[in-house]
């Protein structure tokens, strides 16, 4: 899929993003914002993923580490095709497939496993990126954290045992938007210089700008082609990328827009297509 | 005198029937945290190296790990020390494994007082508590090698996460390769109708002995081995309160929230009766020989005896 067709998809998610959001009363907009371009170039361009069969046992897995973010997830998978788009307006509503943070009960189609206790994501995926080594699959695996994600100590843990067990098939993903819930990451506990950090524990890092769809597109590629040793992708990026009054605002981490905030910000990524 | 045909560790039964379980199911994958030779999981990293790893001191990654090979469709086999495989990862194994109802089976070795002298911060006592408090999880306590090497291959193929509890130092064997092994079925160990001793792991043979005692005493005890811990078996329980009126429970545990506390739910919602509970009571262990622990904690035939004619004089 070329990059003007991921552009207006990008801007299409933000939308459904922030309705479903007004919709539910509550949630997470700053930091689903901030992962749209990540997301949407995973599945449209890099994810052996196929909406019809979705636990085919060639799939690619994803894990969202960062729970809170669902929505993305959410909008992205009614995006290509897993569930219709009008169930997005149930989200965190009684009774809903679509609960406030992942739930793999519920049986939502490309709900691996149930996420949004922090920090316990990327065990899973080495789990899982171990488990296709055993089986000799080629299947990959992709997990999404947040950057306030890796204060967690259990993060670290799955850090060094990656490299351990050469888990070359493990692409690991830190949406870098700076904020989280008290403030700026660097103020509450600073986990800079995270790119040396991981390379430090032996990963392929590659450092891009995480709105920048060429950027994101080639260091999937990339990824692919390096043997031995798991990638982490560094992507900066904006909390609340898309909205002028929510980007970088650490107040959006977790508050529902009103009705009048909703449309403003509709109108914004309308506008900003043209 | 009490059938004793062994003594043996339960830790070997767990590794044995990995051994077993990993010959004929290519699904079975155990991991191990520095602890490999000491939970007894050495034999099947032998066998199977593809399909054993060894997370190291990281106990988070290792519930995790376990997660992640579950979604990839293995039936993962987790051992350490009880207090670690069940305290430290408690909420992987809530909120990625039960909340997610993923085939992890977790064995926590180590458990109780008779860790020894390690002392406390080792003796897992509180396990049974905190693991049969989650939705999806089934909690078994088997009570001697046999039963647990049982439990371990039955554990494989019963759907959701699984918590096996067992212990590090040889205690009698009291069950045979023909003793009926059902997880959520009661095994009536002996039978009377006076009073009923519940029982679960290493205190099922300490109540086999107070039946003993008691009997020659003209009291007459049906002896529980309760090795499902949860779901567990109410229709047993339910038939010993009316039979016998009057019920002991016995485990090396914490009295608080284990195994005890899952028994008296039963009884006063069915059928009320008077009880009485042995287990450590509401303390920390400290150093020493097993067999001086259990006599200092309370753990003894005697006292199962002691707590018998106290519940006889409430019946």
């Amino acid at each position: 899929m070329d990059f003007t067709d991921l552009k207006n998809i990008s801007a299409s998610v933000r939308k459904e993003i922030l309705s479903m959001l007004y919709k539910a009363g509550s949630g997470h907009p700053g930091g689903s914002l901030s992962a749209v371009e990540l997301l949407v170039d995973l599945y449209n361009n890099h994810m052996n993923f196929n909406k019809d069969n979705w636990q085919d046992k060639n799939r690619d897995y994803f894990v969202l580490s960062k729970g809170h973010v669902c929505p993305v997830l959410y909008a992205v998978l009614s995006q290509i095709g897993c569930f219709p788009k009008e169930e997005l307006d149930t989200l965190r509503k009684i009774g809903s497939r679509l609960q406030g943070h992942p739930a793999k009960d519920k049986k939502l189609p490309g709900i691996e496993i149930s996420t949004g206790s922090l920090g316990y994501g990327l065990s899973i995926g080495v789990g899982i990126a171990k488990g296709m080594k055993t089986l000799n699959q080629n299947n990959r695996v992709y997990v999404l954290m947040g950057d306030g994600e890796q204060q967690e100590g259990s993060i670290w843990e799955a850090v060094m045992a990656a490299p351990h067990f050469k888990l070359d098939n493990l692409c690991a993903i830190i949406d870098c938007n700076g904020l989280q819930i008290d403030g700026k990451v660097e103020d509450v506990l600073n986990i800079n210089p995270i790119a040396d950090k991981y390379k430090a524990f032996g990963w392929n890092v590659i450092e891009i700008d995480g709105h920048n769809l060429k950027e994101i597109d080639a260091a999937y590629a990339q990824a692919k082609t390096v043997k031995g040793v798991p990638t982490v992708i560094v992507a900066k990026t904006v909390k609340g990328k898309g909205v002028s009054f929510m980007e970088n605002v650490y107040g959006w981490h977790g508050k529902a827009p009103n009705k009048e905030q909703l449309e403003k910000a509709l109108k914004e990524i309308d506008e900003s297509l043209k | 005198m009490v059938k004793v045909l062994g003594n043996k560790a339960t830790r070997f039964g767990f590794g044995e029937g990995l051994v077993e379980l990993g010959k004929k199911d290519n699904k079975i994958f155990v991991l191990g945290a520095d602890t490999v030779s000491s939970v007894a999981i050495n034999e099947f990293q032998n066998n199977f190296p593809d399909r054993f790893a060894n997370v190291g001191i990281a106990e988070t990654n290792l519930l995790g790990m376990a997660a992640g090979l579950a979604v990839a469709g293995f039936t993962p086999f987790v051992s350490t020390y009880g207090v670690f495989a069940s305290g430290r990862p408690w909420e992987q194994i809530r909120t990625t494994i039960c909340y997610s109802n993923l085939n992890v089976k977790i064995g926590g070795s180590h458990s109780g007082l008779m860790v020894g002298p390690d002392g406390a911060t080792h003796q897992a006592l509180e396990e049974i508590a905190i693991m049969r408090c989650l939705p999806n999880m089934t909690v078994l306590v088997p009570c001697d090698v046999v039963e647990t090497k049982k439990a371990t291959m039955s554990a494989a193929y019963y759907d959701g996460p699984v918590y096996i509890r067992y212990g590090r130092e040889s205690i009698p064997v009291i069950t045979e390769e023909s003793t009926p092994f059902e997880i959520g079925k009661a095994v009536k160990m002996r039978d009377g109708k006076d009073v009923c001793i519940a029982a679960c792991g290493s205190m099922v043979y300490e109540a086999l002995v107070a039946a003993e005692i008691l009997e020659k005493e003209g009291i007459k005890a049906r002896v529980l081995n309760i090795h499902t811990i949860k779901p567990i078996d109410e229709q047993a329980i339910i038939s010993a309160a009316k039979d016998c009126g009057a019920i002991v429970t016995a485990e090396e545990h914490q009295i608080y929230g284990g195994f005890g506390s899952a028994v008296s739910e039963v009884v006063v919602k069915s059928c009320p009766v008077p009880m009485e509970f042995v287990a450590v009571n509401d303390t920390f262990g400290e150093s020493g020989s097993p067999a001086d622990l259990m006599v200092k904690y309370g753990l003894k035939d005697i006292n199962i005896v002691n707590a018998v004619k106290k519940v006889l004089k409430r019946k």
